[in-house]
């Protein structure tokens, strides 16, 4: 077991080598140096100005210095300081982003777990049946609507015409002063449209796979011999079918990193949620080059981690998979 | 605060969502108050929303709207600009101009002090000089400030700027924010300290929090030197999309925002709406302009531009774009103030005239496109990616174009890729953009034919020598006469020779909850007196602790 | 494995007696006669503006209402059809042509060249994809060209992956070694052999990667740069609507709804073909 986490990490390092190299190359194409969002068009500013600026930055260095500067900087987690104005550490602002981020990704991915994974057994179960089709339909609704619509449409409805919701942001003025219980709730109001809607979206990955993965087992010889020996259908579908449909699911963990997160940037920004989408999308404006590949590596980092997670816990729990 | 200042400071880019024409009276107000004693108190709380987040408290190092306004709540300069848009002395209380025009002396105000208890003397302002200069700050205002010859403060109480020539243009960047040498002089560099998240200033609020991308709180300063603001706190919400700030204000969740000209017009119109929300309307300092590469082979000649003037339809642009909430523009400024010149040479939508022009020009029709010495009359305008009203603009002036044989193709760019590659090494044709307007009629950097380097503002390569001249005029001297004249002629040149074709200037068109009463729209606008607005004690929403 | 005639038929048979895919595969047809057209939909000029009809609901002269300029809401939709459906198109081209030769030249040549290639997935699949699309046009430019290479560019991985693994697998078949045997080149047993195995996986990637390319283009256009206009596409006509959502609700309705229907349509229809497709076949 060791020796395959051990494996498994050797792995990653090469990945994330070419992870930063590529994003490091990608930014660097990319004509539009990162000060001219504030110099430029502004009449008070001028090319001495702008130069001293330049210099400032270290944009000054050929290429190959600044990438090993970034590279040797980047194993220590140390990203550089932001371009932006305020000049912060990229560690500090991606540090405070992603605790929102990653709580409406994990609530939206329990969402997804507890919803799919019922869905996507009665559907296989039932296969071709009234409720197989019309929850086809309703996750795939999900899966094809354009978020930002639908939020608008929640929004319109809970928000204004109900007031039942608050519309957009992660807290409440009064936040503050609310006692431990109040501030749950307030977040909890704040958070439900924003995970229900992720949840809602992203329901279909996880339910087709868990449906087709559960067709695939009930073809499976030791479930016929199961059913042969008499075993009442329920247990024959639970504890036998179910148990192994459920395990390849895990692995699915991994691969939904990278595309919750970028879904993340359309959430943040209707629901103004202060997440690392849209801190990305900010910095990609503003080519706040150090930031975007700060994201970048961090955002392939989790991806990577939730993937090695997969893959023990797959490994963990199916008997029937050891890895040399 | 002083939001005309505010806006000198800032980028066009940011006009993008303040689009509404201006009609140079005084703006009107759509709206009905509650029936209730309408007597000044003091409490609640306004919330403000803003697409981005501000990125510091110090105006000298930051450049976008959002920060500078925030700054504004803390910070005082030494003058501001009144209801009028005339200066007016804030922490200084009088000043004066040598008759050379070579030094200004002010005399500050000797009753204010800093929001940590400090008082504020000279020496700040002497302070706020030295790092304005300072190369280690990362600032892009400090032009101005380096044509002080000599500064000095003989009492704590006077502060004097000495000039090698006169420059009128001085008087308006002694608006910059104050900073407290006390609590700044061990930073070398400004923007790395900590008052640029936590500000003290001098000014009508004190700094509570900001929680980044979330919002920013400020609380009413008691001990300010013009009296403790009516409103006990400020908060601005950050709120990215413009939808979902529109449904905020609908459901309350903030009580004023800048509205679009079709959310103005329609979504608005309802009596439901009116119950409780009193909009506002007034002349924006900004206009929209279509701008030559004048080396262009096409653009060379004066005769196209004008007949490009004559071919667009300003009036469908005002009707469209701004759906009538604006006014054609006729030359880079703002209707109604002082430097404004209403009689310079109009260009009226007329394509056969247009179509006139052109011809002398040596173009001829060939199956409804202008061809000359075997090329089509076609070229591709810039503007930049995610503007609506840009992109509106440039779909209706295709449209009037094609009409008199022009083709013209509309390609959007991302902002900062369209200054980068396209504005910044002059590879373009033409441009559809936008300037703020500050109130100094000085616009020196945008017409000056020594600006066209590479990143210098006349990227469109203006070159007159009656102009320059002019310019370097109306800039050195103090005579309110003497830059009018000036001015008024630059008009009339810029007007003739059309190196932009002038569109529109837009309105502003705020809108504020019911309950906040004290609003008094005047040319500024109507946020130039924020601190006599208040909400009378029975309407209020937010129950604040003393 | 050539009575390929034989399974195709079958595999129509079961794909057109599951009534959701017949539906979503109805919608994409009329989306198509939509696309080719125009003129049987609508008779207006999609970008003639009309300054005094700015913002109208719907009523007989314009059955879908104005846009923001006056335009005909219905002649945009229409003609935006194309647009889209173009978009999605040609970048799903490009990602299935850009998989197809990744994951042959992985699966055939296996080794080394074989674990570089699947590093180098491994190493774009960990990349948030949209993040790199929104980087990508931000940087270059929001031109249809470019948003089409770029979705392209950034979504060939799961082709490579799906093509690597049949042609792994029929690699080591035995009328693979008989092919060779005879004689054959590479390109015979790629063309004849290894591409109509693989095809089935191929087209549900590539109709669900339609799918995803339409979805993205409305989010980039939400952003400011997706297709700009006054080109129109769904994406942007949906992005004007929705800052008067609460009371030009037929800016925001009609587009959304295409865009749903039509993404939906093509779903239903991929995971049809995913359904009809002979388990024995489906490869893994």
């Amino acid at each position: 077991m060791l020796r395959y986490v051990v494996r498994r990490l050797m792995w990653a390092v090469p990945i994330l080598v070419g992870i930063s190299l590529i994003s490091f190359l990608m930014i660097h194409m990319a004509p539009g140096g990162p000060i001219s969002v504030g110099t430029d068009l502004n009449p008070k500013a001028t090319a001495e100005t702008r130069a001293r600026l330049e210099a400032y930055y270290g944009l000054d260095q050929p290429i190959h210095v600044q990438y090993w500067r970034w590279l040797s900087r980047m194993a220590r987690l140390d990203f550089g300081a932001s371009f932006s104005p305020d000049g912060r550490p990229v560690a500090e602002k991606i540090r405070e982003r992603i605790p929102i981020t990653l709580t409406i990704n994990v609530l939206s991915m329990g969402l997804i777990f507890l919803v799919a994974i019922p869905l996507g057994v009665y559907s296989a179960v039932r296969k071709g049946s009234l409720f197989d089709r019309i929850s086809t339909v309703t996750v795939f609704t999900g899966f094809s609507i354009p978020t930002f619509w639908l939020a608008l449409l929640l929004m319109i409805l809970f928000g204004v015409k109900l007031r039942w919701l608050p519309i957009s942001g992660i807290a409440s003025l009064d936040y503050g002063s609310l006692g431990a219980m109040g501030k749950l709730a307030d977040r909890a109001r704040h958070l439900l449209l924003p995970v229900l809607l992720a949840g809602f979206t992203g329901l279909a990955g996880m339910s087709r796979y868990m449906r087709s993965n559960m067709l695939e087992v009930i073809r499976q010889d030791y479930i016929a011999s199961a059913r042969a020996k008499g075993l009442p259908e329920r247990k024959v579908v639970f504890r036998h079918a179910m148990r192994n449909a459920v395990l390849p699911v895990i692995t699915i963990l991994g691969l939904s990193v990278p595309d919750l997160l970028g879904g993340s940037v359309i959430f943040e920004t209707i629901f103004s949620i202060p997440g690392m989408g849209q801190l990305f999308y900010q910095g990609v404006m503003s080519r706040d080059y150090p930031l975007i590949m700060g994201i970048l590596t961090i955002g392939a980092f989790l991806t990577l981690i939730g993937n090695l997670l997969a893959d023990v816990g797959y490994a963990l729990a199916d008997p029937r998979i050891r890895p040399e | 605060m002083n939001r005309p200042l505010r806006r000198a400071l800032s980028q066009s880019i940011v006009m993008l969502l303040l689009l509404a024409a201006c009609s140079g009276g005084k703006p009107e107000s759509a709206g009905k108050a509650a029936a209730v004693p309408d007597v000044p108190a003091y409490g609640d709380a306004v919330v403000e929303g803003s697409i981005g987040d501000i990125s510091g408290f110090l105006s000298a190092v930051t450049s976008d709207a959002a920060s500078h306004e925030a700054a504004g709540y803390v910070f005082n300069g030494l003058v501001r600009y009144d209801k009028d848009l005339k200066l007016e002395g804030v922490l200084a209380r009088s000043w004066e101009v040598s008759p050379d025009g070579k030094k200004i002396t002010f005399h500050l105000r000797r009753d204010v002090k800093w929001q940590d208890g400090a008082p504020f003397t000279s020496s700040d302002v002497m302070f706020t000089f030295q790092r304005m200069i300072d190369p280690k700050t990362p600032t892009a205002y400090g032009d101005a400030f380096k044509q002080v010859k000599r500064a000095s403060a003989p009492d704590p109480f006077t502060f004097v700027a000495e000039y090698a020539r006169p420059f009128a243009p001085a008087l308006e960047s002694w608006g910059m924010d104050i900073l407290p040498k006390h609590l700044l002089e061990k930073y070398p560099d400004i923007s790395k300290s900590p008052l640029n998240k936590k500000p003290v200033g001098t000014g009508p609020y004190r700094f509570v929090e900001w929680k980044t991308g979330e919002k920013v709180v400020f609380d009413a300063n008691p001990d300010y030197f013009e009296g403790k603001p009516y409103i006990a706190r400020v908060i601005t919400r950050i709120i990215p999309d413009q939808a979902t700030m529109f449904l905020e204000l609908l459901s309350g969740g903030v009580d004023t925002m800048d509205l679009t000209p079709p959310q103005f017009a329609r979504q608005t119109d309802t009596a439901e709406f009116g119950k409780s929300f009193n909009k506002y309307k007034y002349t924006a300092a900004a206009f929209t302009y279509l701008g030559f590469r004048l080396s262009h082979p096409f653009f060379k000649d004066k005769r196209v531009r004008q007949a490009i003037a004559y071919a667009a339809d300003k009036k469908a642009l005002v009707d469209g774009v701004l759906l009538g909430l604006g006014q054609e523009a006729t030359g880079p400024y703002k209707p109604g103030t002082w430097a404004y010149n209403p009689n310079v040479r109009k260009y009226p939508h007329d394509p056969l005239h247009a179509k006139a022009l052109l011809a002398e020009a040596g173009w001829k029709e060939k199956d409804g496109v202008l061809v000359k010495d075997g090329r089509p009359f076609e070229f591709t305008v810039l503007t930049n990616a995610g503007n609506e009203a840009r992109a509106k603009t440039a779909a209706i002036l295709q449209q009037n174009l094609a009409e008199v044989g022009i083709r013209m193709q509309i390609r959007t760019v991302e902002w900062a890729a369209f200054i980068n590659q396209f504005i910044d090494k002059r590879d373009f044709e033409a441009v559809i953009l936008g300037w703020t307007i500050s109130p100094d009629p000085d616009q020196y950097v945008i017409w000056h034919s020594s600006m066209t380097g590479p990143k210098e503002l006349n990227f469109v390569g203006f070159a007159n020598s009656e102009v320059d001249k002019l310019l370097e005029d109306g800039r050195s001297t103090f005579d309110l006469e003497k830059r009018k004249k000036a001015y008024f002629r630059i008009q009339e040149i810029l007007a003739e020779e059309q190196p932009y074709v002038f569109l529109y200037v837009p309105d502003a068109l705020p809108v504020v909850q019911n309950r906040i009463h004290g609003i008094r729209p005047a040319v500024a606008g109507i946020t130039y007196n924020f601190i006599k607005w208040y909400v009378p004690k029975a309407l209020q929403k937010y129950r604040l602790e003393p | 494995m050539n009575g390929s005639e034989g399974i195709w038929r079958d595999f129509l048979r079961r794909l057109l007696r599951n009534p959701l895919a017949v539906a979503g595969g109805a919608v994409i047809l009329f989306l198509f006669l939509v696309a080719a057209f125009p003129h049987l939909f609508t008779s207006q000029n999609p970008d003639r503006i009309d300054v005094a009809s700015i913002l109208r609901p719907p009523s007989a002269a314009h059955p879908l209402g104005t846009d923001d300029l006056g335009r005909d809401v219905l002649a945009r939709m229409v003609y935006g059809a194309r647009v889209s459906l173009k978009v999605g198109f040609i970048a799903v081209g490009i990602a299935t042509v850009i998989g197809l030769v990744i994951g042959l030249l992985a699966g055939f040549h296996g080794g080394r060249v074989d674990a570089v290639l699947m590093r180098f997935v491994d190493i774009m699949l960990c990349f948030p994809t949209f993040f790199l699309i929104l980087a990508a046009i931000a940087f270059l430019s929001p031109s249809i060209v470019i948003i089409m290479a770029v979705i392209g560019l950034t979504g060939w991985m799961g082709v490579a992956r799906l093509v690597r693994a049949e042609t792994l697998s029929l690699k080591e078949r035995d009328f693979v070694a008989a092919a060779r045997a005879q004689g054959a080149g590479t390109a015979r047993i790629v063309f004849r052999h290894i591409l109509p195995n693989a095809l089935a996986p191929i087209l549900v990637a590539a109709t669900l990667g339609v799918a995803g390319a339409i979805l993205t283009e409305s989010a980039l256009s939400f952003l400011g740069i997706g297709v700009q206009p006054p080109t129109p596409s769904w994406g942007n006509i949906l992005t004007t609507g929705k800052n008067y959502i609460a009371f030009a609700w037929w800016l925001s309705l009609f587009p959304g709804l295409a865009i749903l229907f039509t993404v939906l349509g093509y779903n239903l229809l991929g995971e049809g073909i995913r359904d009809a497709v002979d388990p024995r076949l489906k490869g893994r």
